[in-house]
This record gives structure tokens, C-alpha cells and sequence, in this order.
């Protein structure tokens, strides 16, 4: 029980220093501006440039960089970052059953999932443009964004839930199985297409994200093209595919890098639903249980390391391409 | 001057609103046991714990009583994420006073740290007064105590409907052959003679090295199932092959627990719930908390709704040996206020208030039996407080955390995916 006298007494000296470390802060910058304003002629603009960067550049360093670091130095350290071990985390990495059966699971994940949450999003964002209660569906199906990973993961833990064969079932693919006198069977270790029922969470969950963002960016394509299209006798499939998708293209880039690095990082649906069992297990969640269910803070680190390494030409190709089109 | 006097005037508004809780909390209260932890007055003892509602609620009420009596504040707070926040808590250096730890392997590693101080000589005599001395093994590390156990619970128990074995025309086993022979009879009237569920989130699994420490403890004794988990005997040794094949035709095969799959899927709290009660299994090896999954309004004892014995030996050899479990208050700082909390909490006084309380077992043999209301609970303390006897920790508990999460995960595979018992015990084998 948490008492309201047990909160502010614990509280009040933290908040002071807040506020003291605050104050400090401000009255720094504020001493900073007046001597910057101060100076005038040619070191006005270097100095204005220091000023400017140096907080951001300490901000980034403290909260990024000093980590990256730290977590590079311990991926090459033992379980409680006592001993040097050299590439030992990663050879295990690489040689670990379980742990190879989550780089393909991830890699099941970052490939298909992405792809349908666009194909889904583009699809519906076409066909509702410009359609009667547009809104309405919109909202609908961007709704399950607002739900926490977590929160439907539970939910869909429910609808795949098993119960045994001619007892009450809690799960609805199981009652609706039931019904059609199909004995239901165990969704959740259906290996390995279990892993396509925890894609299905996220793609429903994601699938609104990339709808709404291409939405308007089909929104934005200027109505004298379309009508030139139409005017040359584009329809339907033709009118998306030569139109449509070359116009948004840009978009789908991003909703697409997005949704990959979004995969490689997912970890809640997959702890949530089966906590990594069931041949399911993917690097993010592998990474929390050995950082914290197995204190191998070294191990943890290693995975860290490779999941930022498998970032890093997602992004790359995610600048690349737009780079390569504000050229055009 | 502006700010700092808005400043002034925000922290006397949270002192002020601060000292008016406090007041209210305060009570009269008869402090007749409680003059032997003297008075202090504006000290708060922090105490960091898994140990979560409707429990805590408990537990904090008899705390404000200790305040009552000797002005020192306990600031309680309980998490979930109990195990992942300690270590990383020591380690940022936000250690709190007190940690309530209920792994000794978790305590081992947080001396480890040396960040946390041995028990007070008021703390260890309470120890050797009032325990087994099995329960200050399980906290000593190189000759130093750090804890003296808090709440204990007993493992080795069996769950079951006094209304079924009615039925069935039976009554408690003492052997396990007498066990064996109810789960025959269950099987011939059509029920699955085992109630298992083994599914717990992220630690699921879990419920299944239970069954093999039991059957390891019974099958090789104290001594070999202490070298067990300290690694000198693998999983792969003929003798734990031997525990996990009889574990496999206790409560592993399709017979005994019906579908080995269901078994891995089915949340652990439902495993007996309402099976049990409705016949459609048998019996449920489970802990001496399993009684709070029961629904509301459940009655315990032998001629009511459910009831517990204690899971039998299979042999003679090692008389009735106990799988406890138990939490372990552990300081980090030698402060006057921490130090009397630790007393307190190993004292009779705080177990004894909270048993009464209910739902909540000790092994303090200060605590006078009549304390316990509930006959499962009775029976379990009464196993506990005994002097004498061999009592083991939960061996998964006390294994290193990754060969701990090992034995869970491939415990799993066993039911999930039909893993080989032989195949199990070579995979977690590879985590020493």
C-alpha cells in the first residue's frame, strides 16, 4: 500500500532537485544567450553555432552514444561483465540452436510482415479514397493503434486460446471450430506457422499506421493528373498501378522501413503470447531474457549489437532512396 | 528571488499536505511485544519486494502497527518485475534498505555486488532460536549470513477434492504406491488421474522442475539433490535420468495428465481449477499458495471443498523429506531504523501478527499453531516449523539463472514439442 504521506515525502526532495538541476540549466543558457548577443562581426555566427549545438551534442552523447558504446564494450564481455571474452557472445550467437531460431524467425518477421501491413494499408487507403463514410472505416481501422502491443496481444491470446475438445471453449477460433465440429486445435504450437499468428497481431495493430499515412499521401496527388490519366482511359488497375503507386512511392518507402525496423525491434507480442516458446522466439525478446531473466549481460549486449547492425541498411535504404528522389 | 520563493512556497505545501497524511495514519495500538525494537522517530525504512496485492495490503497494515509502536516508517513498494528491477537497482546504485528476495541465488548474487551487509547478531540468534537449520544454509554465502526467512511456503503438497475421493472410496496416501493406486482408481472411473498446467507467461514451465526436484529429493536424498543444483550432478547423470524417467510416467504421459500439449498451454493457477472440483482430474501437485487460486468462499479441511497432503516419499530411505520455499528480507546498509526492521521481521511478533492475518505460512517455530486458522495452512506450518529433518530449497531456484530459465524452457519443449527427456537434460546440461 502506498501511502499519500509515504509518496510526497519520497517525492518532494527528488522534485526539488529537478527543479534545482532545472533552474541551474536555465540560468546557464540564459548567461549564454546575453554574452552570444553581445558579440558582434565574423565569430558572431561560429560562436551562435556552438552555442547551439554543444547541449544537443551532450543530450546525444549521454543519451546515446555513451550507451551504444558501453553496450559494444559489454557484448564482448562475460555474463556479468567481469572478463573479456573476445567474440565469444557472438560465436554463440551464431551457433546456438535456439538462438539461430530466432535470427530466422526475425527474419521471417522483418520480411513478411512489413510487406503485407503496406500492401494491406495501400489497398484500403486506395479503396476507401474519396468512398462514402471514408472516416468512419478509417477509424475503425486505425483504432487498434491506439491499444498498446501488450493490451492486444492479451486480447488475441483469447481468440487462439485452447481448450480441450467438447469442454467450453474461451478461444473464439475454438468455439468457432466447434461450431463447424472441427476439434480445435493448438494454435499457439503450430510450429512453425505459429509464428503467422503472431504476425497476424502486429499487422492488424500496424496496419491503420500505414493506411492513414498513405491516405494522405494519395490525398495529395494532384487532381489534374488523375483526371489526365483518366482522360487517357486509365481505370481501376491500371490507374493504381501506373498512377497511384509511382505518385506515393516515396510514402511506401517509409511506411515500409518504418514497419521493418519496427518488426526487428517487436518484442511485447512475442513476450506476451508466448513468451518466446514454441519455436517462436525472436532476437528482441531473446535479448530481454538474457539481459534480465538470465543476468548474461554479455550474451544481451551481443544481440543488442546485431539488431542495431540489422538496422542499419534498412535505414540506409530508407535515405538512400529518398535522397535519390528529391534529386529527380 | 522570484523562483526561489515560489520554491519555498511548494515545498511547504508538500510538507504541510505530507504531515496531515502521516497524522491521519496514526493510531493507538497495544505495543506490549514491540518494546524490544525501541523508539526512533523520523526514520523511514525503505522495502523493495515481489510481493504484490491483495498480499501486500496485508503486510502493510501490520507494518503501520510496528510504526504505531516505534515511530520508525517502513515505505513498502511491490513489483512484478521484482527480480529484473533488484539487480538493476543495486547496480545504478538506488539499492533500497531492505530487499525481500525469494530466490537464494538472487541473494548470492546480490553479496556479490557488495552492496549487501550480513544479518545482525539480534538476527541470527533469532535464526538459530526459532529455525531448521536448513532455512540459514540457503543465505549463507562464505560463512556469512545475509537473511533470515520471512514467509515459507511448502512445495512438496497434493491438492484434491475430499468429495472425489469420497467417491472414489479412498483416503489420504502415506506411500506413494497408496498414491499410485488413487490414480488407478481415477483412471478406471474415467478421470484423468493428474490436474497440470504448467503455462506462467514468461517463466512458464516453472510447475514442471517442481515435479522433478520432488521426485530427485525423494529418489536420491538431501545430499545428491543438493549437488544436483550446485552442478556436480548433471542432468544427464544416470541417476537424474532415472528421476526424469519416473517423473515422465508420473505426470508426463497422456494417460496420467491427458494431452501433453494442453499441459504446456494451461495456465498454471487453472491447472486444478475447476477440475478438481469438477472431476475431470484427479489430483494436483502443487504448492501451499495453490490454495489462494480456489475461488472465493472455497472451504479447506478434510470433509470440505479441497484439501492438501503431503506429496509422499517413494522410498524409505530419506524418511519424509520437504521441498520449502521461502523470501528473504535482505539489508544493504547497517542504519539503526534498518536493522530494527530486519529484528522485527524475524522476530515471532511480525510472523505471528501475520498469520493470523491468514493465507501466509512461516517456518518461526515462535509462532504458536493456534495462529493458523486454516487446517491446509496448519499442516503445512507444522511441517515447516519442525527443528529437525530434511528441508531443501526449490533447486531451480537455487540453480544459476540461465540454467534455471534452461530448465524451464526445455521442461516446456518436453510437453510442447515432445522433446525426449534424454534431449531435455543434454540442453540444459549446455547452460553450466
Amino acid at each position: 500500500m502506498v501511502t499519500w504521506s509515504g509518496l510526497l515525502s519520497n517525492a518532494a526532495p527528488k522534485l526539488f532537485q529537478i527543479f534545482a538541476v532545472l533552474a541551474i540549466f536555465f540560468g546557464i543558457y540564459a548567461a549564454a544567450f546575453a554574452y552570444g548577443a553581445r558579440i558582434k562581426g565574423k565569430s558572431q555566427s561560429k560562436i551562435a553555432l556552438v552555442i547551439f549545438l554543444v547541449p544537443a551534442l551532450i543530450l546525444a552523447m549521454t543519451g546515446l552514444g555513451i550507451p551504444a558504446i558501453q553496450t559494444i564494450m559489454e557484448s564482448f564481455k562475460n555474463a556479468d561483465s567481469s572478463k573479456w571474452v573476445g567474440f565469444k557472445n557472438y560465436a554463440v550467437a551464431f551457433q546456438d540452436p535456439e538462438i539461430v531460431r530466432t535470427f530466422i524467425n526475425t527474419f521471417a518477421w522483418v520480411i513478411i510482415s512489413p510487406v503485407i501491413v503496406t500492401a494491406l494499408g495501400l489497398t484500403l487507403a486506395t479503396m476507401l479514397n474519396k468512398m462514402k463514410r471514408e472516416a468512419l472505416a478509417k477509424t475503425l481501422i486505425f483504432m487498434p493503434m491506439a491499444i498498446s502491443f501488450v493490451g492486444g496481444s492479451l486480447i488475441w491470446k483469447f481468440v487462439y486460446g485452447y481448450n480441450d475438445p467438447g469442454t467450453p471453449q474461451t478461444g473464439l477460433v475454438g468455439q468457432i471450430l466447434t461450431w463447424l465440429h472441427i476439434d480445435p486445435p493448438h494454435l499457439l504450437l503450430w510450429s512453425p506457422w505459429n509464428n503467422g499468428l503472431l504476425m497476424i497481431v502486429y499487422i492488424w495493430g500496424f496496419t491503420g499506421f500505414a493506411m492513414v499515412i498513405l491516405s494522405a499521401a494519395i490525398k495529395g496527388i494532384p487532381a489534374e493528373i488523375e483526371e489526365a490519366a483518366q482522360l487517357d482511359g486509365a481505370t481501376g488497375i491500371k490507374m493504381f498501378r501506373t498512377i497511384t503507386v509511382p505518385m506515393v512511392r516515396n510514402t511506401i518507402i517509409v511506411v515500409l522501413t518504418t514497419a521493418m525496423v519496427g518488426t526487428l525491434k517487436l518484442f511485447d507480442v512475442i513476450h506476451t503470447m508466448t513468451g518466446g516458446n514454441f519455436k517462436t522466439d525472436v532476437l528482441s525478446n531473446r535479448m530481454f531474457d538474457e539481459n534480465f531473466v538470465y543476468l548474461n549481460y554479455g550474451r544481451g549486449a551481443s544481440l543488442a549489437v546485431l539488431i542495431f547492425l540489422g538496422v542499419i541498411p534498412i535505414t540506409y535504404y530508407n535515405i538512400r532512396s529518398l535522397r535519390a528522389e528529391r534529386k529527380r | 528571488m522570484k523562483k526561489s520563493i515560489k520554491l519555498t512556497v511548494v515545498a511547504s505545501i508538500v510538507a504541510l499536505s505530507a504531515t496531515m497524511f502521516s497524522a491521519t495514519s496514526a493510531k493507538a495500538a497495544d505495543c506490549g511485544d514491540y518494546s524490544q525494537f525501541g523508539k526512533l522517530s523520523g526514520q523511514t525504512v525503505k522495502i523493495f519486494a515481489g510481493i504484490r496485492d491483495p498480499e501486500a495490503t496485508v503486510m502493510t497494515k501490520i507494518f503501520a502497527h510496528f510504526t504505531a509502536c516505534t515511530g520508525i516508517k517502513i515505505a513498502y513498494e511491490g513489483t512484478d518485475q521484482f527480480e529484473t528491477l533488484l539487480p538493476v537497482r543495486v547496480k545504478g546504485g538506488n539499492a533500497p534498505d531492505i530487499a525481500i528476495i525469494p530466490q537464494p541465488g538472487l541473494v548470492a548474487t546480490m553479496v556479490a555486488t557488495g552492496k549487501a551487509v550480513p544479518v545482525s547478531a539480534k538476527v541470527l540468534a533469532n535464526i538459530n532460536k526459532y529455525y531448521n537449520p536448513a532455512w540459514k544454509s540457503f543465505t549463507t554465502v562464505d560463512g556469512k549470513v545475509y537473511g533470515a526467512p520471512f514467509g515459507a511456503s511448502s512445495k512438496s503438497l497434493v491438492w484434491y477434492s475430499p468429495a472425489q475421493f469420497k467417491k472414489l472410496g479412498v483416503t489420504i496416501p502415506t506411500t506413494w504406491a497408496q498414491m499410485d493406486a488413487i490414480a488407478a482408481k481415477f483412471k478406471a472411473a474415467g478421470v484423468t488421474p493428474w490436474c497440470a498446467g504448467i503455462e506462467s507467461g514468461a517463466a512458464t514451465g516453472w510447475p514442471s522442475t517442481d515435479w522433478i526436484e520432488e521426485m530427485a529429493l525423494r529418489e536420491l536424498g538431501p545430499d545428491k539433490y543438493n549437488m544436483w543444483w550446485q552442478g556436480k550432478l548433471k542432468f544427464s547423470s544416470p541417476e537424474m535420468q532415472g528421476v526424469m524417467a519416473k517423473v515422465q510416467a508420473w505426470v508426463g504421459t497422456q494417460a496420467q495428465v491427458g494431452n501433453l500439449q494442453s499441459v504446456a498451454t494451461r495456465k498454471f493457477q487453472d491447472a486444478g481449477v475447476p477440475g478438481l472440483k469438477d472431476g475431470t482430474c484427479g489430483m494436483l501437485q502443487q504448492a501451499s499458495f495453490y490454495s489462494s487460486m480456489f475461488p472465493a468462499g472455497t472451504t479447506f479441511g478434510a470433509d470440505k471443498d479441497a484439501n492438501a497432503f503431503y506429496l509422499p516419499p517413494t522410498n524409505t530411505k530419506f524418511g519424509n523429506p520437504i521441498e520449502g520455499a521461502g523470501e528473504f528480507p535482505v539489508a544493504f546498509n547497517s542504519n539503526v531504523a534498518t536493522q530494527r526492521v530486519t529484528d522485527y521481521l524475524s522476530s515471532p511478533v511480525y510472523a505471528t501478527e501475520r498469520a493470523k492475518a491468514g493465507g501466509w505460512t512461516s517456518a518461526n517455530s515462535g509462532v504458536p499453531l493456534s495462529a493458523y486458522t486454516d487446517p491446509v495452512l496448519k499442516v503445512v506450518a507444522q511441517s515447516l516449523q519442525a527443528k529437525k529433518g530434511a528441508i531443501v530449497f526449490d533447486a531451480s531456484d537455487l540453480m544459476p539463472t540461465a540454467v534455471n530459465g534452461a530448465f524451464w524452457k526445455e521442461m516446456t519443449k518436453f510437453y510442447a514439442e515432445g522433446k525426449s527427456m534424454k534431449d531435455v537434460a543434454a540442453a540444459i546440461d549446455a547452460n553450466w
